[in-house]
């Protein structure tokens, strides 16, 4: 491993950047106006991609087994056998993902110049955005588990800060202790996984150690595998870190506060719920691959829910109406993909997907968030429209982009898609057979492609059906988002743009900021997947190369069904129909809407049909499932304790109370009529002495010489006795 | 009869016996001063007695003279005390001037 002394500023600076803007940015942002603030906080992270892309070409130059650089900063904790260091590892893995976030953060740090513009809180949202990439880079770049965890919790609070960011809309808040509350749930599944993996292997190896490395060396020491999976360690340390990553990137059964998450602003969205953050559970699994490659019980669990997720998300996207929401199912439906990849054992796949999914998906969002200022925060895409014409940079990007993560061939989405499907059908590592998943995984994507060209469709042609005008209302519940929206008022929203009033003027074009980074992004999203090409092609697979050295020893022991280049090619024509399907039936049915079928479907289908639309557009009703099933019992079990507190808790401590009252009631006693009644009488005393004496002086002076004389007498008697 | 000291330390007593009964007994402050100065005299004429016919020398003499000599600064100030009281209250009865009783 060779070390490399200028890695702790890939994360340092965006920190000095949040560090700064946290504590002066309101008077910055007061007395030096926007670009003061931007201005080092957009700079920054470009210096930490610098640094990071340095990184990756040193990396490129060296040679053999553990390629690595490696800079320890100084020891943290060394308690026995807890010996952690603040320590940072670039392997290939960790290089590819800082350079992938380190690039898609900062260029939506720029993108964020003008979708935030305006806002009365932009120090804040850069400040937050700088921390978000300073906790995202230390996760990756971690050299050890509880470095990583610090990054991975860090992600999460920056996480609830930026959906939570207008806090004055109570919605908005609530969002983001969701995301805050479930994160937490598998965040105590890492915590525990990471317990069990230390006293566990000083269980049963001997020795310990939380740097990745060095658990690898443990674990693949000869004979201890096979020790370790007597004792079912891998798969139960596998299992609640997965729990973990669940939480993190929203799979099956903690996916419910991503699409609530949608609440922040729209670069937020982009950046951290679909490009970066979201991707920590998949860089997880894929970092502690050898582990889990010794558990077919673990991999199989990853690989199925990562399938269902998918597939499920992909459904619940089918039918939403808020162009966010579709992106945001989309997003963990795409999860799922990424978890199926690291669940079959192709980790480098999983990976190629991550860095695919965080151009496109980037690329969406943010196309997304240019309609979204554009059009006056509106978000539902009934009131959208016809925005091809008007927005040219944002529909051409938004389209690109669709034909990446609809897996068109030659677009990036493809070749990381189908690689996707053809390990999962060609894998024979897990519990249920792969073709099985694949189906799933083949279904979800005709769903990707169907809603994917539909939000394109509804949003991007036809007419504007935007604007003040034209507020029919077309349901209910759409009413009340744009009651909502109105209601948030001009401090909650970021209304950037003077001189734009709401709904009179037609939606144009974002600023130059937005747009290149939109192209940019487009760019890659196209692009990206030629460092992947297929074997088949016979031509040479960079990426696969080039995380060979990390995922190569543990790949050896999984085993393949063995299907030859027919069944692969075959399986390739298909996710081609399959794309193609998609986008032919969206354009069918919503191209211009001049189709007629889905509103007729909506409005005289049978119940049946009605029916599984209304429990597919409520999302299958989970989240009020997990309100009777968990937040009710929470709020249950709470109500209880409160009661507890207050009747058992209380009544105790007033028990205590009322007795120290008892003792103090006594004293005050004693105090009163004994110690004051000794000081009363001696000052009484003194009082009725002096009334006594008072009458002596009467103020006369013949009284007192009176007195003079009966003296001068006594004293006579007194000598003539004596004498 | 010759005149002895006895005859001196009589008139005296007289005299202390006349001035305290003036001081004790008359109301205004003019009054009291003249008793007052009877008790001086007395004692005056005590020391003078002694000085001539027991100790044979002049200090006590002259001491009666420094008595005398304070005596009449002492009706001075006490007279103008007497003025301004006078002044003040309209009364030199010694019971009217009570104002600065306890």
């Amino acid at each position: 491993m060779a070390s490399y002394p200028y890695l702790f500023l890939i994360p340092l600076l965006p920190l000095l950047s949040a560090a700064f803007y946290g504590v002066f940015g309101l008077k910055v942002h007061r007395r030096f106006g926007e670009k003061a603030v931007h201005w080092p906080a957009v700079l920054l992270p470009w210096g930490s991609f610098l640094v990071s892309a340095i990184g990756l070409v040193t990396l490129a130059s060296l040679h053999g087994e553990h390629a690595a650089l490696h800079q320890s900063v100084w020891s943290w904790i060394h308690i026995g056998a807890l010996q952690v260091d603040l320590a940072f590892l670039m392997d290939p893995l960790s290089a590819v993902m800082a350079v992938v976030v380190s690039l898609v953060g900062s260029l939506i740090h720029v993108y964020s110049i003008g979708y935030m513009k305006g806002d009365r809180s932009y120090w804040r949202y850069f400040s937050y955005l700088n921390l978000f990439m300073f906790s995202m880079l230390v996760l990756v770049l971690a050299d050890n588990f509880l470095f990583m965890f610090v990054g991975w919790e860090g992600v999460g609070l920056c996480s609830y800060l930026l959906i939570a960011f207008w806090y004055t809309d109570r919605e908005k808040a609530a969002a983001g202790m969701k995301a805050f509350v479930v994160n937490r749930v598998g965040d105590y599944g890492f915590t525990v996984g990471l317990l069990v993996l230390f006293w566990g292997l000083l269980g049963v190896v001997g020795a310990t150690s939380l740097n990745f490395h060095e658990v690898q060396q443990l674990v693949n020491a000869p004979g201890m595998a096979d020790r370790l999976v007597q004792v079912g360690l891998p798969t139960a340390v596998c299992l609640l870190f997965f729990l973990g990553a669940t939480g993190k990137s929203a799979q099956i059964p903690l996916y419910v506060w991503l699409p609530d998450a949608m609440a922040g602003p729209t670069p937020v969205s982009a950046l951290i719920h679909a490009a970066t953050m979201v991707t920590a559970g998949v860089y997880m699994v894929a970092r502690v691959h050898f582990l889990f490659a010794l558990s077919p019980t673990a991999m199989t669990v990853v690989a199925v829910v990562g399938a269902l997720t998918a597939l499920f998300a992909a459904t619940i996207g089918l039918f939403q109406h808020d162009i966010k929401k579709v992106l945001a199912y989309s997003t963990v439906s795409q999860l799922g993909f990424m978890f199926m990849a690291v669940g079959v054992g192709a980790w480098w796949v999983g990976i190629f997907h991550l860095v695919t999914h965080a151009f496109f998906k980037a690329c969406l969002f943010l196309g997304s968030g240019s309609v979204i200022l554009g059009c006056h925060h509106e978000q539902d895409m009934r009131r959208l429209g016809g925005l091809g014409k008007l927005m040219p940079w944002t529909a051409a990007s938004y389209l690109l982009s669709c034909f990446a993560i609809a897996g068109f061939p030659l677009f990036s989405g493809f070749f990381s898609k189908d690689e996707i499907l053809w390990q999962t059908f060609d894998s024979a590592t897990l519990l249920v057979p792969g073709t099985l998943l694949w189906g799933i995984g083949a279904v979800a994507a005709l769903c990707t492609s169907f809603y994917m060209f539909r939000s394109y469709y509804l949003t991007f042609s036809g007419t504007y059906r935007g604007g003040a005008a034209q507020q029919q209302g077309t349901g209910e519940e759409a009413g009340h988002k744009m009651a909502a929206a109105k209601a948030s008022g001009p401090d909650a929203s970021p209304l950037g743009h003077p001189g734009q009033g709401h709904g009179h003027t037609l939606p144009r074009e974002s600023p130059k900021n937005m747009t290149i980074v939109l192209a940019v992004l487009a760019f890659f999203a196209v692009v990206a997947g030629f460092v992947g090409l297929p074997h088949l092609w016979h031509l040479p697979n960079l990426f696969e190369h080039w995380l060979a050295p990390v995922f190569e020893a543990a790949s050896q022991g999984l085993a393949n069904a063995g299907y030859g280049a027919g069944v692969e090619w075959t399986l390739m024509a298909i996710s081609v129909v399959i794309a193609l399907a998609g986008f032919f039936l969206a354009r069918w049915l919503y191209r211009d809407e001049r189709n007629p079928i889905p509103r007729r479907l909506l409005e005289q289908g049978s119940p049946f049909i009605r029916g599984l639309h209304r429990v597919v557009y409520n999302k299958y009703y989970v989240d009020e499932a997990y309100q009777v099933a968990f937040v009710d019992r929470a709020t249950g079990l709470a109500s209880m304790l409160a009661w507890f507190d207050d009747h058992v808790v209380d009544g105790l401590v007033n028990l205590a109370g009322a007795i120290g009252r008892f003792f103090g009631r006594i004293q005050g006693a004693i105090d009163l009529y004994f110690v004051d009644g000794l000081v009363n009488l001696l000052a009484r005393t003194f009082l009725v002495v002096g009334k006594q004496f008072r009458t002596i002086q009467t103020g006369r002076v013949q009284s007192y010489v009176y007195g003079v004389m009966a003296g001068s007498g006594l004293l006579i008697v007194i000598l003539l006795l004596v004498v | 009869m010759t005149i002895t000291v006895t005859h001196y330390l009589l008139i005296s007593a007289l005299l202390l016996g006349f001035g305290l009964y003036c001081v004790l007994t008359r109301r205004s402050a003019v009054a009291v001063l003249m008793g007052i100065e009877l008790i001086l005299n007395a004692a005056n004429v005590n020391l003078v007695a002694f000085s001539r016919f027991t100790v044979g020398d002049i200090d006590g003499q002259l001491f009666a003279l420094f008595g005398i000599l304070l005596a009449a600064a002492e009706a001075a100030v006490a007279l103008a005390i007497v003025l301004a009281v006078y002044r003040s209250i309209s009364s030199v009865d010694v019971d009217d001037t009570s104002s600065m009783k306890g």
